[in-house]
């Protein structure tokens, strides 16, 4: 379904990776791997469109995900290093906001069981600028309860969590995949999740200057 | 479609009554700039008349201006930004949801609160009720031109002034159009065709606005 070839990335003067490519299916998870500055977040930001490849192609169902557009971003669920929630707005309006932007219809009690899933009961209508790192994670996390749409990617989704809150989004991804999702995630936590296939991209240390 | 649009403006709104300190601070901005034309001019009716038009118009300008440079800076910063921009609708739809809320939240304010203002300079009623209708019809396009030019300051390190040089020159037509308006009104002349091009400025500057924002959105997620 989402499948890539010759990705090359292209930093100011320095090249981070070139000639990368793989192939996702239905209930398969890429797990992007390399050290710090491998050009990971940049693999996913390209995956989603936000940013354009210097070489190569990525296409979804044998389309260019350029030409898509539209159809593509309705497929698809990023969830960055930001955590793109508002620190004025509650856990419960940001997550309610974030479907409604997405073109989702949310009920308030199903974002109201997601948040007591994150383990967020009590504070559903605190501004968030009084949450710690940790449970502002949870709460960009949340969305992921609902979410329906096939293809997540999720860059460094474990970061300021605990390991219980670690535990609920490896089944939450885990889930997402029996259902016949696919997932492309970063990550530098040995975390297990319950995936049939995982193909493994490593980013090799392949960053070289460009000669001028 | 409508209801994005609306789902946008109905969360910048609550995101600014969050947020009044700014909202207030750009209206105090704007009273304290108009006030100390009087103060500083002298007591002169005639002389206050003749200023009126262009002092107030120049205070709301730079009023909006104020409030501009957030206009995308915390969604940039947040990460927000990237998911508008991977909402399953276009993007310029999303940047016109948020010019509306922008001018809900500085241009209407500036807009009724005029009149009140325009008492120091001795105008008469008409030109004070024209001078909010102007404010009222115009400010838009300052809401929509000024869009253009956040997102195409947005990261960049000082982008507050070099935003003021790129967009006050694009806000001198409707600078001109809206203090005319008041101006023909004070000297009985009619302001008809003033509002005509006022209002087709604001169309242009609401609707075609949005779209060259939203390509500059994209190269600053990159």
């Amino acid at each position: 379904m989402l499948e890539a070839t010759g990705l090359e990335c292209v930093r100011g003067e320095c090249r981070l990776f070139a000639g990368i490519g793989f192939r996702l299916g239905g209930s398969e998870m890429l797990f992007v791997q390399g050290h710090n500055g491998s050009g990971k977040t940049s693999l996913l930001r390209m995956l989603c469109g936000l940013a354009p490849a210097a070489a190569g192609e990525i296409r979804w169902r044998g389309e260019l995900i350029g030409k898509l557009g539209e159809d593509y971003r309705r497929e698809l669920c990023y969830l960055g290093h930001q955590n793109a929630i508002k620190e004025e707005l509650t856990p419960l309006e940001n997550l309610l906001a974030s479907a409604r932007l997405a073109d989702e219809a949310l009920a308030e009690a199903a974002a109201l069981a997601a948040l007591e899933a994150f383990g967020l009961a009590g504070r559903e209508h605190l501004p968030c600028r009084y949450l710690s790192q940790g449970q502002k994670r949870r709460v960009a996390l949340s969305r992921l309860v609902h979410e329906r749409r096939a293809l997540w990617v999720l860059d460094e989704p474990y970061v300021a969590l605990d390991p219980a809150a670690i535990e609920l989004v490896a089944r939450l991804i885990g889930a997402h995949l029996q259902r016949g999702g696919l997932v492309a995630l970063t990550t530098h936590q040995a975390v297990d999740v319950d995936a049939r296939v995982v193909r493994e991209l490593r980013l090799e240390a392949t960053a070289s200057w460009r000669a001028s | 479609m409508l209801k994005l649009i609306c789902a946008i403006i109905a969360r910048d709104l609550r995101l600014a009554m969050r947020r009044r300190s700014d909202l207030v601070s750009a209206l105090f901005f704007f009273i304290i700039v108009v006030s100390l034309f009087p103060l500083g001019v002298g007591p002169e009716p005639e002389l206050l008349r003749k200023l009126a038009p262009g002092v107030l118009w120049v205070a709301a300008l730079l009023a909006t201006m104020l409030s501009l440079p957030r206009l995308f800076a915390d969604d940039h910063r947040d990460g927000t930004l990237e998911q508008l921009a991977l909402a399953p609708q276009p993007l310029g739809l999303i940047v016109l949801g948020k010019v509306l809320a922008h001018w809900l939240i500085s241009g209407l304010p500036l807009a009724l609160l005029a009149p009140l203002l325009g008492l120091q300079f001795d105008l008469p009623t008409d030109a004070l009720l024209m001078l909010s209708v102007s404010l009222l019809i115009g400010t838009p396009a300052l809401s929509g031109i000024g869009a253009i030019g956040a997102a195409l300051t947005l990261g960049v390190r000082g982008g507050g002034v070099l935003l003021s040089l790129l967009v006050l020159p694009l806000y001198i037509p409707v600078l001109i159009f809206g203090a005319g308006a008041v101006d023909a009104t004070l000297t009985g002349l009619g302001a008809q065709a003033h509002l005509s091009l006022l209002g087709a400025l604001t169309l242009a500057g609401v609707f075609f606005a949005p779209w060259p924002t939203a390509a500059a959105l994209r190269i600053a997620l990159e």
